[in-house]
């Protein structure tokens, strides 16, 4: 069977929820691999929901917000930003390739960019395969 | 009352959980008063076949140090877990993985390469990697079998409590063991310390805008000795970690390095961190913020020096 990727996107509720459903009520072509979580800001998202997302199973995270300047909350994706540049030199370091994380910023009506930012992490993620950490010799199901 | 019967064991760790432990002093004498050692490879030469010969449940208290990196440790923490009624994890390793537990970043083969295979002083007479079993002309050798993966102690067993600190201060010893001595022990799954709130609460440098420009590392600067370290742009755990150890490193102007483990409620002690960093920069220039952070060199090592086998993703996979 063909390997279909599993995309997290987080996306905030002002700009890129709204661009994401545009999307949608214009019928873009988008891949049918993201499950989106919606957040009121992108400056809400903990790095931990991105990494809890990998340990979930989740093969790419897709982290929208609105376009700099434009925060509903006037600064919270200059946040998003910061965590996620640093977030992304962390998940690099642990192995999770660079294009499985990714950041788009998404106005309300930029239906298109929502749409390339799904379609392209879809495919690079399908083209570097499964998220797979090593193995783990013991394994108790603890501490889960 | 009958006397409690203690055994303190020594798995993936430095040896010095076992220095933190003899820094209790004369309290020792207290603590012979109501215990009895029946284990403890390091001080009393009791073997590994006497703890299989006890009964389950027979020891009171198990003090277990270090975290899990072979077969050895992993049999020897199931073992003592079934013989102890209430099993202590003493120490950052046994608590989080420790020091050990940055091996996460690699597999067993990649450690064996460079271990045995590409560091300058080692022979290059082929490829000569320790084998788990050995037929020996005098017989069949077998050595612990070293895992890709090192696990914190209640990964394998339950655990009942958690001592934290790389080592733990004697204070927090002390405090476990004084508890212990008068019955009186925490609810489980305590981590028993001297503040369940961040390092910071015990620190007493000023915390003011934490609004940082450029990052620096220890050896460029004297930092400033009344304000706070990560405010200086040291990289400062003492935000994400858990208190009780008196804010020792900041105190002597060493940013705190996490080693008591994340605050009270918090699953990962490095996103926690990450977070933190984040806000403190000072820039709204995508460019200027992606300098600023290049210059945190390790984030892993920063963010979980403690605690990566504890963390989320719990180790880096491998291409
Ligand atoms: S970040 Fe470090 S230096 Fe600053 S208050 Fe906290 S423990 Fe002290
Ligand atoms: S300041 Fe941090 S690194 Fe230093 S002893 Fe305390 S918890 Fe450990
Ligand atoms: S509301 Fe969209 S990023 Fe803050």
């Amino acid at each position: 069977m063909s390997f279909e990727p599993k995309i997290v996107a987080f996306l905030c509720n002002w700009c890129s929820y709204a661009g994401a459903d545009l999307a949608g009520v214009s019928r873009y072509k988008c891949a049918p691999n993201v499950m989106s979580i919606r957040l009121m800001c992108s400056g809400g998202l903990e790095p931990s929901f991105v990494l809890k997302a990998f340990k979930e199973g989740a093969d790419g995270v897709l982290v929208c917000g609105c376009n700099l300047g434009d925060c509903h909350y006037t600064d919270g994706n200059y946040k998003t930003l910061m965590r996620m540049t640093l977030l992304k030199k962390l998940t690099e370091q642990l192995g999770i390739e660079e294009p499985r994380v990714r950041l788009q910023w998404v106005c309300a009506s930029c239906a298109e960019d929502f749409t390339n930012a799904v379609n392209r992490i879809t495919e690079d993620v399908r083209a570097l395969g499964p998220y797979k950490k090593e193995k783990v010799e013991v394994e108790s199901g603890k501490n889960t | 009352m009958a006397k409690l019967k203690l055994a303190l064991y020594w798995a993936a760790s430095c040896g010095g959980c076992e220095i933190a432990q003899l820094l209790i002093g004369d309290r020792i004498l207290k603590l012979a008063e109501a215990a009895d050692i029946v284990f403890w490879p390091v001080a009393i030469d009791a073997k590994y076949k006497d703890v299989e010969a006890m009964e389950d449940n027979s020891i009171d208290v198990c003090l277990f140090n270090g975290a899990i990196r072979n077969s050895e440790q992993e049999h020897m923490a199931r073992m003592l877990r079934a013989k102890s009624k209430v099993m202590i994890a003493y120490g950052a390793c046994a608590c989080r993985g420790g020091i050990p537990g940055l091996g996460n970043l690699h597999n067993r083969q990649q450690i064996f390469d460079t271990v045995y295979r590409d560091t300058a002083s080692t022979e290059k007479n082929g490829n000569i990697f320790p084998q788990p079993s050995y037929k020996a002309p005098e017989g069949e050798l077998e050595i612990p079998v070293f895992y890709d993966t090192v696990s914190t102690l209640n990964q394998v067993v339950d655990v009942e409590y958690y001592i934290p600190g790389c080592p733990p201060e004697e204070k927090t010893t002390w405090l476990a063991l004084e508890a212990l001595i008068q019955g009186k022990l925490p609810p489980r799954g305590t981590v028993i310390s001297h503040n369940v709130k961040a390092v910071c609460d015990d620190c007493s440098r000023k915390r003011d805008i934490k609004k940082i420009k450029k990052i620096h590392r220890t050896y460029e600067f004297i930092p400033e000795p009344e304000i706070c370290l990560l405010e200086q742009g040291l990289l400062c755990v003492g935000v994400a970690t858990r208190g009780g150890c008196g804010a020792l490193c900041p105190q002597v102007s060493m940013p705190c390095t996490g080693c008591y483990g994340p605050v009270e409620g918090v699953i990962d002690q490095g996103a926690h961190f990450l977070s933190a960093v984040a806000s403190v920069i000072d820039s709204k220039d995508e460019e200027e913020i992606r300098t600023i952070l290049s210059d945190v060199r390790d984030p892993v090592g920063t963010c979980y020096r403690y605690s990566l086998p504890d963390s989320l993703v719990r180790r880096a996979s491998i291409k």
